[in-house]
């Protein structure tokens, strides 16, 4: 299942099948008798901003330490750029990394820090010079260069670290949780900043993270993993939209899950029977009539009333509310169905209430409808 | 007038609170400098007050009496108080060339054990911090287990293994790789093997402490940026770890410079070092005054120079 993934995602990014710039085959990993990284296989295309997703021993860290050399796998093969990897020790491999904790030399100064990797390639003094002044200039820390890195600040230090790792030209950069030292304003702001560079010096990046929203935002494709293998891998909308598993649904966003079963499956539109009734649902995939499923439905896909609505769909159902969590832009209510189940609605305050109470209260009966569309489809 | 003294002593009592309060609240606020007081006055009482008896008798003069040496101040008839210093002791130890080599041979041996314990020393130390969790406790506690024996013991352990008929030479005329005893004890090679033998553990902990602090990673994001593991060694490890190299060194070349025991046990006569001219001079020549002298000497000679290096360290680290 996972081959037919890559194959899918190679053609359709580059059009036509290559060799791909990252090719990662049956890579497996074990600490004692934990298997970090569990036969995985990967491939990533020039220039892509990759992302990393997942939970703490996932096995994301392993996967990115492996690809610069600092561990080395039990089986299976890296090649980069067409060139093997396997024996290749990290200080030979044509990537450079940028660490969670920075690991800034505290003995050098800015302007060291970033020359210390192009001194190592025995590049002329101008050269350097010319190089360092110029990457400071892309991370916007000019006149840092005198600085020690305890005298910067967290996000300036974080610049840093990008330039340093940034100034190699490496073919592939890797960053192991760019953003996670920063506060969360500075995060959301150097989001699109890392994207920018990214932009801007073309050079592919896998990005190691455990915030979906910095995975989301930063990349062009991403891999969700869980217990060192991938559960799915896809750009963006394709993980948010179209999840094949309950742990993508509920992992990436929230996700009230319907377990059910197939009763009827014609040209890509099903008829499920549930808990709560039969659930209508054209995604495109055909299933198998008779099939166990799982269908998920994201909060903001569901429409709540409290009046009946005029045009009654195929997917309606009654609830009562019984929490509301008001966010200010929009408010979440959990519903309580006849069956017990309680569900996650979300939606936008568009219209400011013209007496301070909202429209929608505690215990008030709602209707509740969705698009067949927004249902997705969880195989497993 | 009896209300009047009733509130009187009120008063007194509320005044008597308010100064208990006061002095409490004090030493609330004052703590820190109490703390600190405490080792300041063991310094001033146990260090400083005895260095001005040495100095004071470093310019006094020999005098057959006791104790021997005439006193600097000196009360004549009609309460006239002469003031006697005496720079001979000084002179004489300048002008002696015994003394000049003496200190010479001590820093040499000194700095010479300093740099094998340094070479020892850092290897074993970052071994340590990079064993595992089980191994890393063992290691440490057997470094600090020569500690558990007397020093004393110790070197004359060393004896018996140096000696002619010593374990170590019985043991090689045995296997057949000699037939006459090397001379090992009473020579310098001796006094080598005890100071640094001595000494490596007072290397190691400093060393050890320092590199325990150091981010693994700083290594590897040298490795990533295409350092070769010997270069990063010496571009990133050493310069990180020259705190602990510098705190080693000291704690090693100090005592070692001074070192009495190990010279004279391990050395016999062969190996001239300060502390024993020191104790002849003392003890066998009775001579408290150029005793004196040699030990204020030596103060000068070694401890202000390490104590200005010092500070400039610590200077150069604020900077950082």
């Amino acid at each position: 299942m996972e081959d037919e993934l890559i194959l899918d995602s190679a053609i359709s990014q580059s059009g036509k099948k290559e060799k791909p710039f990252v090719q990662i085959r049956g890579l497996t990993k074990k600490f004692g008798a934990i298997t970090a990284v569990d036969n995985i296989n990967l491939d990533i295309s020039q220039g892509e901003l990759f992302c990393l997703l997942g939970g703490s021993g996932c096995g994301k860290s392993t996967l990115l330490r492996m690809l610069a050399g600092f561990e080395f796998p039990e089986a299976g093969t890296i090649s980069i750029d067409g060139i093997d990897m396997s024996q290749v020790p990290a200080y030979e491999r044509p990537t450079n990394m940028m660490f969670q904790s920075y690991a800034l030399f505290p003995h050098m100064n800015v302007g060291e820090n970033i020359a210390f990797g192009l001194q190592q390639d025995k590049i002329p003094k101008a050269e350097i010079t010319d190089r360092v002044n110029d990457i400071l200039k892309l991370v916007e820390l000019e006149g840092y260069i005198k600085r020690r890195p305890q005298q910067l600040s967290g996000g300036q230090r974080q610049r840093v670290a990008l330039a340093r790792a940034l100034v190699k030209k490496p073919k592939l950069l890797l960053l192991d949780e760019p953003l996670a030292a920063l506060d969360k304003k500075l995060r959301k702001q150097t989001q699109f900043e890392l994207a920018n560079i990214q932009e801007q010096v073309g050079v592919t990046f896998i990005v190691v993270t455990h915030d979906q929203e910095e995975a989301m935002t930063l990349s062009s494709r991403m891999a969700v993993m869980d217990m060192g293998k991938f559960k799915q891998i896809g750009t963006p909308t394709e993980i948010y939209e179209f999840p094949e598993s309950r742990f993508v649904a509920d992992f990436i966003g929230s996700a009230n899950i319907f377990e059910g079963k197939v009763i009827s499956s014609k040209g890509g539109k099903l008829t499920v029977s549930t808990d709560v009734g039969e659930v209508f649902a054209s995604n495109g995939r055909s299933i198998t009539e008779g099939e166990k499923i799982w269908l998920g439905l994201r909060p903001e896909k569901i429409y709540l009333s409290k009046a009946k609505p005029k045009n009654i769909g195929p997917n309606q159902i009654k609830g009562i509310v019984e929490e509301i969590g008001y966010l200010g832009e929009t408010s979440i209510y959990k519903i309580r169905l006849k069956n017990g189940q309680i569900i996650d609605v979300s939606a936008p305050n568009q219209s400011r209430p013209m007496s301070r109470v909202r429209e929608i209260t505690w215990e008030d009966m709602v209707y509740l409808n969705w698009e067949p569309e927004s249902v997705m489809l969880l195989t497993s | 007038m009896n209300i009047g003294m009733k509130n009187d002593i009120s008063m007194k009592v509320k005044n008597q609170n308010s100064i208990v309060d006061r002095f409490l609240r004090r030493l609330q606020e004052n703590w820190r400098s109490i703390v600190i007081i405490i080792p300041f006055v063991w310094l001033l009482m146990f260090f400083l007050f005895p260095f001005f008896i040495v100095a004071k008798i470093s310019l006094a003069e020999i005098k057959i009496a006791s104790p021997p040496f005439t006193s600097m101040v000196e009360w004549a008839d009609g309460g006239i108080m002469t003031i006697r210093i005496v720079f001979d002791n000084f002179l004489y130890i300048i002008n002696d060339s015994l003394y000049i080599n003496t200190y010479l041979n001590s820093v040499k041996i000194a700095s010479t054990a300093t740099v094998i314990s340094l070479l020892l020393g850092y290897p074993i130390a970052y071994g340590i911090v990079r064993s595992g969790p089980i191994a890393k406790p063992i290691l440490l506690f057997m470094v600090i287990l020569p500690f558990w024996t007397s020093f004393l013991l110790r070197v004359y352990a060393w004896m018996g293994l140096l000696a002619d008929q010593g374990t170590i030479n019985s043991l090689l005329i045995a296997l057949g790789f000699i037939n006459e005893p090397i001379q090992m004890l009473y020579s310098e090679f001796a006094v080598y093997i005890g100071i640094v033998y001595t000494y490596l553990p007072f290397m190691i902990l400093p060393l050890y402490a320092n590199m325990e602090k150091l981010d693994s990673s700083l290594n590897e994001a040298a490795a990533d940026l295409g350092s070769k593991p010997t270069n990063t060694f010496f571009k990133v490890t050493l310069p990180l770890t020259m705190p602990g190299v510098i705190a080693g060194s000291l704690l090693v070349f100090i005592p070692a410079s001074g070192e009495y025991v190990i010279p004279d046990l391990l050395g016999g006569g062969n190996v001239q070092m300060i502390g024993r001219v020191l104790f002849n001079e003392f003890s066998r020549n009775t001579d408290w005054p150029v005793a004196s002298a040699v030990a204020i000497a030596m103060l000068f000679l070694l401890v202000f120079p390490i104590i200005i290096f010092q500070h400039y360290q610590g200077k150069a680290a604020e900077g950082n």
